[in-house]
């Protein structure tokens, strides 16, 4: 199994997601660039990583120009056949914008970016990246200015009904409301997967959470799932 | 044509300094030139009133890989092959005319000084001074620069890791933004800013060249009055994303032996890059400035000459190897385009459409060349006099010390600058070990290295107004002893002197006694200065602001085991005060915001002692004895054991000196004295190393999460913590 991790320009958390997945988890990874379009060394036992950033200095809408390059082709290609992609930040911003997973990342609902550790909880354990978290609470940290989540009813509804939302913000004791969400996102959501179930868009950054050093390895127990 | 004296006066030259201009190239300057001089020249490029103090400075050691003031940024050996370069330079003017960008491009330019030198930044500190938090013009400056600076670092993807936020009125029209980037890089792998070998090609790379910023560095260097919004056009505007692509390519371009020298544009553009470059270099170089991508047409040459567009760098090459360098600019989607070509000749010769333009000698230009060096002249301030007559018996000590500490610890001044720092990317390139173990500096783990560095940036400028020797001492001092509170060793400093009107006598006897001071403290730390930046003219109808000398400081920890942490860690343990608690408000935030005292002498404070406390920190930390470590600063020792507190939610209890007036126990701010807590069972042990230094038992570490003060329960640690975590975001949104 390896991890192959998209360089966009603008990209910023690229370094991390390998440090986090070589060096903490101690994983194959190999680094891809933008302009290329070859993903044929990649089966369904790996896992494409979207790295958090800014791609394409975020202009015109986070995500919007990153998801023309010729990379992101052959990764719509490889998860349409149900190869595993993981997006954090801006990769889950460029996730929605690909039409890889529904719905759309807006600007948060105080106006500005913000970073800090926060609270998440699995909803369920269906799905790939919930199966080592169970009930635990994670402290996961974020860094966004774009995070608030928004979908419309019927693909909320459809994302609940079909156990779609991966991770909810909530407090340290697990209790999901108002206060314990960063962004203003749609019912607290803070990562969806797709219908398939092999494509999974975060705001949370696991990879900030992965190394002793940082006092913090919750983030293991979402990047260790897709190394099973 | 000719410039006249008119114009070169306009430019910001002296009238002196036209007349010199013209005897260093033996005719009269045309008017391209004389506006490429009146920059070089200026304060901001030359430092010609501030260079002879400058070189007291200790400037040597060990460590130093290269000396002071020789290459963009400091840089110092951190040992197994690995060196950090660091520096911090201010933005003020243009952070006071337009915040976002100002602050935006502040932080911009800094990490080109850095990643210049082929070090990867790892670590942003900021240091700002705003007027007092009741006024909407500070609301808005403080809501547009931290903005600009979240804007900037967040998506070059450069964690913010420290920094500190001052308000005082003194900084009402002009507000101090100081911004310091640190990187690491191999030895040996550094680039220089040189140029040399005649024949090889000069190239522009990054963004195209507009009118924005032009004459920024002569904005810089005068008073800030009604007409400065006028000025705008030298506010110059910054792309982060065009930065960090110019980052990566710059630093894939150094892994190649193509590269001659390298050096970013900054102020004064292509003048200053291609003048200092050429100068250290000893060669000259002809430039064709119609080669120059441009944002708009028809720029006339000295616009061009003088432009501060951000995001641009300078590199000569070795002759063949062009295609190299092409190849990876092309990569990341960079201009980069061959404008000219080293000569042996001394001179630069500036072309357009084979036009000479400029004609220059490259040394001439350039600070330690042929830029003037002034002495000006100082006088003790008047106001000296009216400070030295404080008496600590005119002040009444209140009769409810709980309730003035809680408004202390709401000021914002000593209330957590949480709505700041959250809005910063503090975590990005998984090196900040601060978020969920703070200390007293940011330690910052080098990747591929056991190593950290500890970092931080200081200046109570209240102090230094107060006794700028002292004051200044204190600055230094403090710096040092959040890195060793921390776990490691200071190595190096980095200054950014924000001061008012130089040509003022008063305001450069603060001047040159802040030098003294800093000189006398990094001497006694065995901290270099390694570079830095001065800022004068931060001034406005209201007169000058507080002298700000800001000492930016790295220090190292081999390995992370050593870091030491602020918070309490368990209840039961003891906590200690060593150093010396004195009957001392003077300068403190106490006096000055709540009992309305605002001149009043620096605090209590001795160079050897603060050196000696050091010492036996740095022994207690290193044979593991201590718990907790969290030095005495602003808002007192009362401030200094809740933020202890605060982390875990641990209470204390603690019994005040008697032999103190208690508002002075509690609130002064005496320098020389750190809080630890250790285990009990440790205690004869930990005493025993202590037989030297001063030390006080004041109490211990609850499990009940309470407060109490001579046995007086002063409320829970959770609902300080509400009060001292929002009171900053309360006073911006009110």
């Amino acid at each position: 199994m390896k991890f192959g991790i998209i360089v966009f320009p603008g990209s910023n958390c690229d370094r991390d997601m390998m440090h986090a997945l070589r060096d903490d988890l101690e994983q194959e990874v190999v680094m891809l660039w933008h302009k290329d379009k070859d993903l044929s060394m990649f089966t369904k036992d790996d896992c494409i990583v979207l790295p958090g950033g800014f791609s394409y200095g975020d202009y015109l809408r986070c995500g919007a120009l990153a998801r023309f390059s010729p990379m992101m082709e052959q990764v719509i290609n490889f998860a349409k056949h149900g190869g595993k992609v993981l997006g954090v930040c801006n990769g889950f911003q460029i996730l929605c914008e690909s039409g890889l997973l529904p719905g759309v990342l807006l600007q948060n609902d105080h106006q500005k970016f913000v970073c800090k550790n926060v609270c998440i909880k699995s909803e369920n354990n269906r799905n790939i990246i919930g199966q080592n978290v169970a009930d635990k609470i994670l402290k996961i940290p974020v860094a966004h200015g774009e995070g608030r989540y928004h979908a419309d009813a019927a693909t909320l509804e459809k994302l609940n009904k079909n156990n779609q939302v991966i991770f909810r913000y909530c407090d340290e004791h697990g209790e999901v409301h108002l206060h314990s969400n960063p962004n203003g996102a749609v019912n607290n959501i803070a990562g969806i997967c797709n219908e398939g179930r092999n494509v999974f868009g975060m705001m949370p950054h696991p990879e900030r959470a992965s190394s002793s050093a940082l006092h913090n390895i919750d983030g293991r127990l979402i990047l260790q799932a897709f190394t099973n | 044509m000719q410039a006249t004296l008119e114009q070169a006066v306009k430019l910001g030259l002296r009238e002196d300094e036209f007349e010199k201009l013209k005897e260093v190239l033996g005719r009269t300057p045309n008017f391209t030139e004389t506006a490429m001089y009146s920059v070089m020249w200026s304060e901001h490029c030359s430092y010609k009133n501030s260079i002879k103090w400058l070189k007291t400075l200790p400037r040597d050691g060990d460590r130093l890989l290269v000396k002071a003031g020789e290459e963009n940024a400091g840089l110092v050996d951190i040992g197994d092959g690995w060196a950090c370069v660091f520096k911090i330079e201010s933005h003020n003017h243009p952070s006071a005319i337009e915040p976002f960008q100002g602050a935006a491009t502040g932080v911009g330019g800094i990490h080109r000084d850095i990643f210049t030198m082929g070090a990867r930044p790892i670590a942003s500190l900021n240091s700002l001074r705003f007027g007092e938090m009741d006024n909407a013009k500070t609301k808005h400056l403080l809501k547009g620069v931290v903005k600009g600076i979240g804007h900037y670092g967040n998506c070059f993807g450069v964690p913010t890791v420290a920094g500190e936020a001052y308000f005082e009125s003194c900084y009402q029209t002009n507000p101090l933004v100081n911004a310091m980037s640190v990187g690491v890089v191999r030895v040996g792998q550094t680039a220089s800013a040189t140029s040399y070998g005649a024949g090889n090609p000069v190239f522009i790379v990054g963004a195209s060249t507009g009118k924005d910023g032009i004459g920024g560095a002569s904005f810089a260097s005068a008073d800030i009055s009604e007409n400065s919004a006028e000025k705008l056009p030298a506010v110059q505007v910054g792309d982060p994303f065009e930065e960090k692509k110019l980052l990566e390519a710059c630093l894939e371009v150094l892994q190649t032996s193509a590269v001659i020298g390298m050096q970013d544009m900054g102020a004064a553009g292509i003048t200053c890059s291609t003048s200092e470059m050429s100068a250290k270099g000893e060669h000259g170089m002809i430039i064709h400035l119609d080669k120059v991508p441009t944002r708009q047409a028809n720029m006339k040459p000295w616009e061009m000459l003088l432009s501060e567009s951000q995001e641009r760098m300078l590199i000569v090459v070795k002759k063949g190897h062009e295609a190299e360098i092409q190849q990876i600019f092309d990569k990341w989607d960079i201009h980069c385009v061959q404008i000219g070509e080293v000569t042996t000749d001394k001179n630069l010769k500036y072309y357009m459409n084979g036009e000479l333009v400029a004609d220059v000698p490259a040394e001439s230009m350039v600070l330690g060349g042929g830029a003037p060096v002034y002495e000006r002249e100082y006088t003790t301030p008047k106001y000296l006099t009216e400070i030295a007559k404080f008496d600590i018996n005119s002040v009444a000590i209140p009769a409810d010390l709980r309730d003035i500490a809680y408004q202390l610890v709401q000021l914002p001044n000593i209330a957590s600058k949480k709505w700041i720092y959250e809005q910063y990317d503090s975590m990005v390139g998984t090196g900040n070990t601060h978020t969920n173990a703070p200390s007293d500096a940011a330690v910052v783990r080098v990747h591929g290295t056991p190593k950290a560095l500890a970092v931080t940036t200081d200046c109570n400028s209240r102090y230094v107004y107060a006794d700028p020797y002292k004051g200044t001492m204190i600055a230094v001092s403090e710096a040092a002893r959040n890195i060793v509170c921390s776990g490691g060793l200071p190595v190096g400093v980095t200054n950014c002197l924000n001061f008012g009107n130089p040509y003022n006598p008063e305001v450069y006897y603060q001047f040159v006694h802040a030098i003294k001071g800093m000189g006398a403290a990094c001497e006694k730390f065995n901290t270099p200065v390694t570079g830095g930046n001065v800022s004068f003219y931060n001034q406005s109808e209201d007169g000058p602001v507080y002298p700000t000398p800001t000492i930016g400081m790295v220090g190292v920890l081999e390995s992370l085991d050593q870091k030491m942490t602020l918070n309490f860690k368990k209840a039961g343990d003891l906590v200690y005060v060593i150093g010396t608690s004195h009957n001392d408000i003077n300068c403190s935030e106490y006096l000055h915001h709540i009992q309305g005292v605002s001149l009043s002498p620096a605090p209590y404070f001795e160079l050897e002692e603060e050196y000696k406390l050091q010492q036996t920190i740095q022994k207690l930390i290193g044979q593991k004895l201590v718990n907790s470590v969290h030095d005495v600063s602003e808002g007192g020792l009362f401030a200094c054991l809740l933020e202890s507190a605060m982390t875990n939610g641990l209470g204390f209890s603690v019994a005040t000196d008697p032999s103190i007036r208690k508002d002075a126990w509690l609130f002064g701010e005496g320098q020389s004295r750190v809080v630890v807590s250790i285990n009990p069972f440790i205690q004869q042990l930990f005493e025993a190393e202590l037989k030297n230094i001063p030390h006080t038992k004041i109490g211990h570490v609850n499990a009940t999460g309470e407060i109490h003060i001579d046995d007086v329960a002063w409320g829970y640690i959770s609902d300080w913590k509400e009060a001292y975590d929002n009171a900053l975001g309360n006073l911006v949104n009110s």
